[in-house]
């Protein structure tokens, strides 16, 4: 009888380990999913690291001139769409100057798309905000790197004109714009190559620019040695740093409202690891006696 | 001649490169080429685009595996190069409220972050078969990954909360990403630089060919 139990209970581990992994999936499926329909309000502390990025906006003065470099596609969204929101909110507010640029394709079109969510701000609308005054999109470059470099020397022999095929001398806001050392803050958003660690290497290093980031949370990690140097204001890492710089602006927007589900992501997630061990040590244990 | 010339173009440009570094006046050089790798990788795109049309139209017309995708791939490019280039306004294709924007949103943009999504559900099944405390690494790795999961959400706090203010998962999180992991990126980045100085200076020399095809 006991050698029956041992047995089954040997089967069970088994099965455990083998689990199918549709089964996980369907795990993860509802643990992502159902808690985006509610509204759960969490206490999200504002790091030092995200506090950096912060700060690095928030002392600018009004009419500051920030470069913003939108470096990623569709399907980094979920974590910088939010990040590039909050910062238009922050910069729009303080009356700051953005030029936008992407050295993706779809840098651009991202970074009107969050626009376009912001513009829906009444705080935001209120301010009548002009294209070629308060803000310009210059659009894409190929080049990666070599954009930055050249921006050094002069904005106009990498991006002659905007995205609208508007020369930059007849750009207001581009009015006394030559290079790096008339812009106040760059801010990259970046999911990869080319973004912020070119940017950290072309334009801080060799420019010495101050610069600001956020990154996808895969990416994030490489960013903290630039940061403990000082190379980088800070970095806004993942959902989990747009949350904090919402937070830290005093504007809880999309990504606040997703880290519920995401923490029950990782609970799920956590779960699935300590049943695995469970199972693990307990057929080994099953296999020496 | 044909291994010569590539070769003598590349020690110039590379050399070039590095001396504009030190020395300012050689900029001038290194503006000009520059200009030629701009004008390369301009034209790289439209070599791509037509590359990938012409690999698709292959497989369609000699009916090769998996032909159907081929079609959809084409037809895709078409759906959007041709709203972006004749009516979305010209230059004006990236602004809110054309076509091709509209093409983007409701189309590229959920098949592409779709795509992403994936990653979750693949990184949930991978964790819970390669996470084990086999042994002493495996389960330094395994407590690591597990702090941070817990820490980086605020659900780590909340089920520390009993411990004093400092203590918490959130606190450890942030410890392992500012000491052991900020260590181990700073190690791997000085490694990585130190390879591509070599490589570097291995391809200006001419040392390393593999770059123009065969040995």
């Amino acid at each position: 009888m006991n050698q029956e139990n041992s047995q089954e209970e040997k089967n069970f581990w088994e099965k455990l380990l083998s689990i199918d992994r549709r089964i996980i999936f369907l795990f993860i499926a509802v643990a992502v999913a159902v808690p985006l329909f509610f509204k759960v309000s969490m206490h999200i502390p504002v790091t030092p690291i995200v506090r950096g990025v912060y700060d690095a906006i928030e002392e600018l003065p009004a009419g500051s001139k920030v470069l913003v470099s939108f470096d990623y596609d569709p399907g980094s969204m979920p974590e910088l769409q939010p990040m590039a929101e909050a910062f238009f909110r922050h910069a729009f507010r303080k009356d700051l100057k953005v030029i936008i640029m992407g050295l993706w394709p779809q840098g651009p079109l991202q970074a009107n798309m969050a626009l376009e969510e912001v513009f829906k701000d009444e705080d935001i609308k209120a301010k009548n905000l002009q294209y070629s005054i308060d803000y310009v999109n210059l659009g894409f470059t190929a080049g990666n790197e070599v954009v930055i470099d050249r921006m050094g020397h002069s904005f106009e022999e990498s991006y002659p004109k905007d995205g609208q095929g508007t020369p930059l001398s007849e750009l207001p806001l581009m009015k006394g714009v030559k290079n790096y050392n008339n812009v106040d803050l760059i801010y990259s958003l970046s999911a990869g190559y080319p973004g912020t660690q070119e940017w950290v290497q072309y334009a801080v290093d060799v420019f010495h620019v101050k610069l600001a980031a956020g990154n996808t949370a895969v990416q994030a990690p490489a960013m903290y040695p630039y940061v403990q140097t000082g190379q980088l204001a800070g970095v806004l890492g993942g959902m989990k740093g747009g949350a904090e710089y919402e937070t830290a602006i005093g504007k809880p927007g999309i990504a606040v409202r997703y880290m519920f589900s995401q923490a029950v992501a990782h609970a799920v997630i956590c779960l699935f690891i300590i049943i695995g061990n469970l199972a693990f040590f307990s057929l080994k244990k099953k296999k020496r006696s | 001649m044909r291994r010569e010339v590539p070769l003598v173009l590349t020690a110039i440009v590379g050399l070039t490169m590095i001396i504009a570094h030190f020395i300012p006046p050689f900029n001038i050089l290194k503006d000009l080429f520059e200009d030629w790798f701009f004008i390369i990788a301009a034209f790289a795109i439209y070599l791509g685009v037509l590359n990938l049309l012409r690999v698709n139209a292959d497989k369609v017309y000699k009916k090769q595996r998996d032909w159907p995708f081929g079609v959809v791939v084409i037809l895709g490019f078409l759906l959007i190069t041709i709203p972006g280039l004749f009516f979305s306004g010209g230059r004006s294709f990236l602004d809110i409220g054309t076509p091709f924007y509209y093409l983007y949103i409701h189309v590229y943009y959920p098949l592409s972050a779709t795509m992403f999504a994936l990653l979750a559900f693949f990184v949930a099944s991978a964790s819970y078969r390669a996470f084990r405390a086999r042994n002493v690494e495996a389960t330094l790795l395994l407590v690591a990954a597990f702090v941070l999961m817990l820490g980086r959400v605020p659900i780590g706090d909340w089920i520390t909360a009993w411990l004093p203010e400092g203590y918490r998962l959130g606190n450890a999180a942030d410890w392992i990403m500012d000491f052991p992991q900020t260590a181990g990126q700073r190690a791997i980045m000085i490694g990585i630089a130190l390879g591509l100085v070599s490589s570097a200076l291995r391809v200006i020399l001419g040392l390393e060919r593999t770059y123009m095809g065969g040995d």
